[in-house]
């Protein structure tokens, strides 16, 4: 079943296209990776999906509801939630507090702060301290048990281990790992190409604002992701 | 022991400030908006509290009752229809927006209420004039120490609304960063009309205790401003405990001040608020506020 379905849809920062045409399909269960190099446009497609950045043109319909149109927080509601890149915790309040002030709103679900911490065990002696005073990886996984709080139908992941210690990757990942098996429909960025081609089903490559390939993770080869990361594919075909 | 009276005096006139400054430090610390017509509002609160009081021939705290929820209304809707938008245009437009409303509230008071010098005392009965005499030199006016204790109890449960109770931390998160907020499904929108509701409730009680214990009319509204500005910076920005210190630090100095002489009553209290920003902790608060 189609969760979510993107359409033609455009960014633009200003006078500056971040994204330009982008239609894809994200099913019901599945996992998929966003790749391309620093300014390709991931993060500003993810957060227009978010309702976080406005489109300029095109459509995204979720659970065949046209949202293009809905405010960020209504987007929740309906079952979106993002995990926003640099982790943006509120940094005054504790790690409790983070994950309680997204689960306010949020409709009853599989997601507690119990559960979540279940989750995330390196959170467990966290709770009580300020969002401020957590290493990257802690932050990290704070930001994603937040958006989990919000019981949400598509988890997307923007720069899942970017900024953090190889180790905290380690962990963020195993937790993430297991979020994926239980069944969550999950879309994430990374730079790391070994680490999204371990996890998802399909990899979704942009370069400029376009997609350049699309292809399910068992028939697709690095090199050709790699080629199609740095625009050698288009070049070539041209 | 006119000392101790001063300091005693002061305690309780804080407690006015405090109040006045409570609404202003929510705005300032959710917002981001420095609401430059927090007096008028204050002192529009206080018509409002007469004109229900004299039409009704019922006590000012009576009055309050109904005139409260209708002043949190019309912050509701201010926020919603005026500051919102102000809020998009960047951080020097609600400072546009609100002085332009004081001007506007001061000048339709003034238009209905002409510029007459009025106060509530004797509306409000013995409390306003009866002391609890404790010696011949120190008086506690009944009026002053209710101020003071309501001050305590409305900075000191709205701080604890913040610290405890999810709508408290959805307004934390939401005055640290509004856009992550809605990505966890909480609108800004609503948070800050609620917020601006707040302030204006707090706003019509301090212009009503003021119109009770002294006198007011249609142009006290930029003094009182600047008296709360002041106890907010004393206080510490962001903070509502610091604002109640503030309020009170504000007013002591005040009082001491008009001990030495009474012309120095309303210097002492800019001196004090000068030398905290020039401090070390003054610098902070502005290299902060410019950070943002």
């Amino acid at each position: 079943m189609t969760l979510l379905e993107v359409q033609d849809l455009h960014a633009r920062h200003g006078l500056l296209q971040a994204v330009r045409g982008v239609s894809f399909t994200v099913s019901q269960g599945e996992t998929v990776a966003l790749v391309g190099a620093n300014g390709a446009g991931k993060s500003t497609m993810l957060r227009t999906l978010a309702g976080a950045h406005p489109a300029s043109a095109g459509s995204v319909r979720f659970d065949d509801v046209d949202i293009t149109g809905v405010p960020a927080h209504r987007r929740v509601a309906l079952g979106i939630a993002l995990v926003p890149e640099g982790r943006k915790l509120f940094a005054d309040l504790t790690v409790e507090e983070n994950l309680l002030v997204a689960g306010r709103r949020a409709k009853p679900g599989p997601w507690t702060v119990e559960t979540v911490v279940a989750a995330f065990p390196m959170l467990k002696p966290l709770r009580n301290k300020k969002a401020s005073q957590l290493s990257g990886g802690e932050q990290q996984a704070t930001s994603i048990g937040r958006a989990l709080m919000t019981n949400p139908r598509l988890l997307m992941v923007d720069e899942v281990s970017l900024g953090l210690a190889p180790i905290a990757v380690d962990a963020v990942y195993e937790s993430l790992t297991s979020l994926i098996k239980s069944g969550s429909t999950v879309v994430l960025v990374e730079q790391d190409l070994r680490r999204a081609m371990s996890v998802a089903d399909r990899v979704i490559c942009i370069l400029e604002g376009k997609i350049v390939l699309e292809a399910a993770t068992a028939s697709v080869s690095r090199e050709l992701i790699t080629e199609a990361y740095f625009g050698l594919r288009a070049q070539g075909s041209t | 022991m006119s000392w101790v009276n001063a300091v005693v005096q002061g305690l309780l006139l804080g407690g006015l400030y405090a109040l006045f400054a409570c609404g202003l430090s929510l705005m300032f610390g959710v917002m981001r908006i420095i609401n430059l017509a927090h007096g008028d509002i204050a002192v529009l609160g206080a018509f409002l509290v007469w004109e229900v009081s004299f039409t009704y021939h019922v006590s000012p705290f009576i009055a309050l009752l109904p005139v409260l929820p209708i002043m949190a209304a019309f912050g509701y809707v201010l926020q919603r229809s005026v500051l919102a938008r102000s809020l998009r245009g960047g951080p020097l437009i609600p400072l546009l927006t609100t002085f332009g409303l004081s001007i506007v509230i001061q000048n339709g008071l003034l238009q209905a209420y002409s510029p007459d010098v009025r106060s509530l005392g004797a509306k409000a009965g013995t409390i306003s004039t009866k002391s609890w005499v404790i010696n011949s030199r120190l008086a506690v006016p009944y009026i002053g120490l209710l101020v003071l204790v309501l001050a305590v109890v409305v900075l000191g449960g709205l701080q604890l609304t913040l610290r405890r109770t999810p709508f408290g931390r959805e307004m934390r998160a939401t005055a640290l960063d509004p856009d992550t907020a809605a990505l966890v499904g909480i609108p800004a929108w609503s948070v800050y009309a609620k917020a601006t509701a707040i302030a204006l409730a707090t706003a019509t009680l301090a212009g009503a205790f003021l119109a009770i214990r002294s006198t007011f009319q249609p142009s006290s509204g930029p003094t009182q401003l600047i008296f709360a500005f002041e106890a907010v910076v004393i206080g510490g920005l962001g903070s509502l405990w610091g604002t109640l210190g503030g309020g009170i630090v504000l007013g002591i100095a005040q009082t001491i001040g008009a001990n030495i002489d009474p012309r120095y009553s309303i210097l002492a209290g800019h001196l004090v608020f000068l030398a905290v920003l020039a401090s070390p902790r003054g610098r902070i608060l502005a290299s902060r506020s410019t950070a943002r």
